[in-house]
């Protein structure tokens, strides 16, 4: 892979070009979808807020994946583990009576614990990332219907009371019908993912280890003739993915209150395509995590737009993200064939 | 002693390995599994089960060796294509209604129109990768993401039935053949496969292209063409493929026609002890891949396995089969026995 890295490497100012054409058509879409929509409430502070409480657990899912993308991998184990995840809290708490913190706390273990395994496979023994979360991805789908093949819902009242503490803003507010102000409110999930986000970029922005990733992506060879512990910096990165996968599962728990075999199926796809919008490469070596949250308020705001216009099918959902994926790819191809021409 | 090592070092050594390791498992569990009856001049048997299954994911392995040895990486929408071309052969024959019992358009136009539509996609593919440079697995997650919403379209989020016995024929069996239609189709598309490989420089000129496609380009090779090649071939097989798997269930089940399948395709490659990275590739090592990854799953049946439950075992073999395979721990056993020489040699001094 390192070979091609090089290849396809762009300079910072075309990508970070990219990632205000990603910020701004999400604006586009979301003021346009506050015209067509205005007189369902398209355009309320709450509708905005709502992008953020559903996707909260992507939002730190793609943070993870955005990190691993970065090192030049993929991981495509995501969305099993958030199943696993969901199925052993409400495992944990149901049917075997552990409270809401250790059950928490000890699905988080289970997160470094699988990264731990992935990251050794892939970086000490050299197998393809791909078919190493592969298996990752069989082993946690199959393991949630070890646990149990029926849905379990949580009747923990910790976790249901942590599911339903409404944060209110104290801004944005409308007055309702009857005369009383309402503001709009967020749950604590969405804190959590927010202050993550803003932990990951610091951290591969600021710290040591955030720049070998980069440095790792970016060209595998060089970086160990920097004196750059290559493979325990991807070791690091494929247990960061994991955890904050067990956390992601946390939060998308937290929405959904149960645990299912299906759930979160496809969800790997969903994080992957948001990074590549927010202008990750697959190559590695170039990413941003705020990338990958406007990635994922695009995807949101076309849910919304499906739900809101009502008549369409579900599947629009899915042709509309591919179309839009096709455009950024599209896009980010032109950009790097511009820019090696102009290196010539 | 050189003799054993001949062996070792053939190259489908390991595949084959496995599959025999996977297969033998099953003569301690279950004893009647290679046992095969005979029933009006067909086959029976769990053996038999492995070949019939089997049938779709070797036509997608041989795609997809082709694809990673030329490209360097993956195609991930292959099973999305399957139901693309599964909707569109289903919607040709039955003329747009959601159940039919004769066909509304001639059975030919119907498989030629599935099969155009596959190929259609693999250019689409191909284009994105071969033409504009990007990433495989990037540039086939759009059709990955898109596929199953369109094969939706075109079967109006229905199920369409084409309830008629010629259609069926493609997965089943005909009488006075032993075997399995499907296993048959498998066959040729793996015969026609290696005579294009061998018996024309097109094996070699992927090869090289997957090395070093500039190289092969100064040398007078059309990399980009030889890329975009491989992925409309890849993408009429997948068309095939879900042409087999629609003829099975005599329908188009957009949600669940090949589903997962370009998941097991990869790792028949993989298992085939091909590099993921592009390069060199043995295409029987992936025909060997796939059918290890349906007898094991196949073994899983007749263990009693629920089918929920299957992948933890197949994802454990596969990473077991996969280390085994690393060059990385092959290094590792040889220093460690290094080690013990150099140790026991200063012993006797």
């Amino acid at each position: 892979m390192s070979t091609k890295t090089t290849k396809t490497k762009r300079k910072i100012d075309g990508n970070s070009f990219l990632l205000l054409i990603t910020i701004a058509l999400f604006f586009i879409m979301y003021i346009a979808g506050m015209i067509i929509f205005r007189e369902q409430g398209f355009g309320k502070v709450q509708n905005f807020l709502n992008l953020f409480i559903s996707n909260a657990g992507l939002i730190v899912i793609a943070a993870g994946m955005t990190v691993v993308m970065i090192t030049g991998g993929i991981d495509i184990s995501v969305g099993s583990v958030v199943a696993l995840t969901c199925m052993l809290l409400a495992w944990m708490m149901e049917n075997k009576g552990i409270g809401a913190i250790p059950a928490t706390l000890l699905v988080l273990v289970m997160g470094v614990v699988f990264g731990l395994v992935q990251g050794f496979l892939v970086a000490y023994l050299n197998i393809q990332p791909f078919i190493v979360t592969l298996a990752g991805m069989f082993f946690a789908r199959g393991m949630t219907a070890i646990i149990s093949t029926d849905m379990i819902s949580i009747s923990n009242e910790t976790f249901l009371s942590w599911a339903k503490y409404k944060i209110y803003l104290p801004f944005g507010g409308y007055v309702n019908r009857k005369g009383v102000m309402i503001y709009p409110y967020i749950y604590p999930s969405v804190v959590i993912a927010l202050v993550v986000l803003v932990l990951v970029f610091v951290m591969l922005r600021y710290t040591k280890f955030g720049r070998s990733i980069y440095a790792v992506g970016g060209n595998e060879q060089s970086a160990l003739m920097m004196g750059l512990n290559v493979r325990r910096t991807k070791l690091k990165a494929y247990v960061l993915s994991s955890t904050l996968c067990g956390l992601g599962g946390f939060l998308f728990c937290l929405n959904t209150c149960a645990g299912f075999v299906e759930q979160a199926k496809g969800l790997e796809m969903d994080a992957i395509a948001s990074a590549v919008i927010g202008g990750t490469l697959l190559t590695g070596g170039v990413g941003n995590v705020f990338g990958s949250l406007f990635g994922v308020l695009i995807k949101g705001t076309i849910e919304a737009f499906i739900t809101f216009q009502g008549t369409l099918s579900s599947w629009w959902t899915r042709i509309t993200i591919a179309a839009m994926l096709c455009f950024f790819i599209v896009l980010q191809s032109i950009f790097a064939a511009a820019k090696s021409k102009n290196k010539k | 002693m050189s003799k054993l090592k001949k062996i070792t070092q053939f190259r489908l050594f390991l595949p084959i390995l496995c599959l025999v390791l996977v297969l033998l498992v099953n003569l301690i569990t279950t004893p009647d599994f290679f046992a095969i009856s005979v029933r009006d001049g067909m086959l029976y048997g769990y053996i038999i089960d492995v070949i019939n299954r089997a049938s779709e994911l070797v036509i997608l392995a041989v795609g997809m060796t082709l694809m990673v040895a030329a490209s360097g990486g993956t195609d991930i929408s292959v099973g999305a294509v399957m139901a693309v071309a599964a909707a569109v052969v289903c919607n040709v024959l039955s003329g747009g209604q959601q159940s039919v019992t004769e066909y509304s358009n001639p059975y030919i136009l119907g498989i030629l129109a599935g099969i155009a539509v596959a190929a259609v996609c693999g250019c689409f593919n191909g284009f994105l990768v071969a033409k504009l440079k990007i990433q495989p697995m990037i540039a086939t997650l759009i059709l990955f993401t898109a596929g199953r919403g369109i094969a939706q379209l075109i079967t109006k989020g229905q199920i369409t039935y084409v309830r008629v016995d010629q259609y069926k024929v493609l997965g089943s069996s005909i009488k006075g053949l032993p075997l399995p239609v499907p296993f048959f189709v498998a066959m040729l598309v793996v015969i026609v496969t290696l005579l294009l490989l061998k018996r024309t420089a097109i094996g070699l000129y992927i090869e090289s292209v997957g090395i070093n496609s500039k190289a092969s380009r100064l040398v007078g090779l059309k990399s980009s063409k030889i890329i975009f090649l491989t992925y409309l071939f890849g993408g009429i097989l997948a068309g095939i493929a879900g042409l087999v798997a629609s003829s099975r269930i005599y329908s188009a089940d957009a949600n669940n026609i090949g589903l997962n399948m370009e998941l097991d395709a990869i790792l028949a490659v993989a298992l085939g002890g091909n590099s993921l990275g592009g390069g060199k590739f043995s295409l029987m090592g992936s025909v060997i891949g796939a059918y290890t990854i349906q007898a094991l799953t196949t073994t899983l049946y007749a263990m009693h396995v629920s089918s929920d439950q299957v992948p933890v075992y197949k994802a454990i073999v596969v990473v077991i089969i996969v280390s085994l395979q690393s060059p990385q721990l092959k290094k590792w056993v040889s220093k460690m026995k290094l080690n013990k020489k150099t140790v026991s040699g200063n012993e006797v001094a």
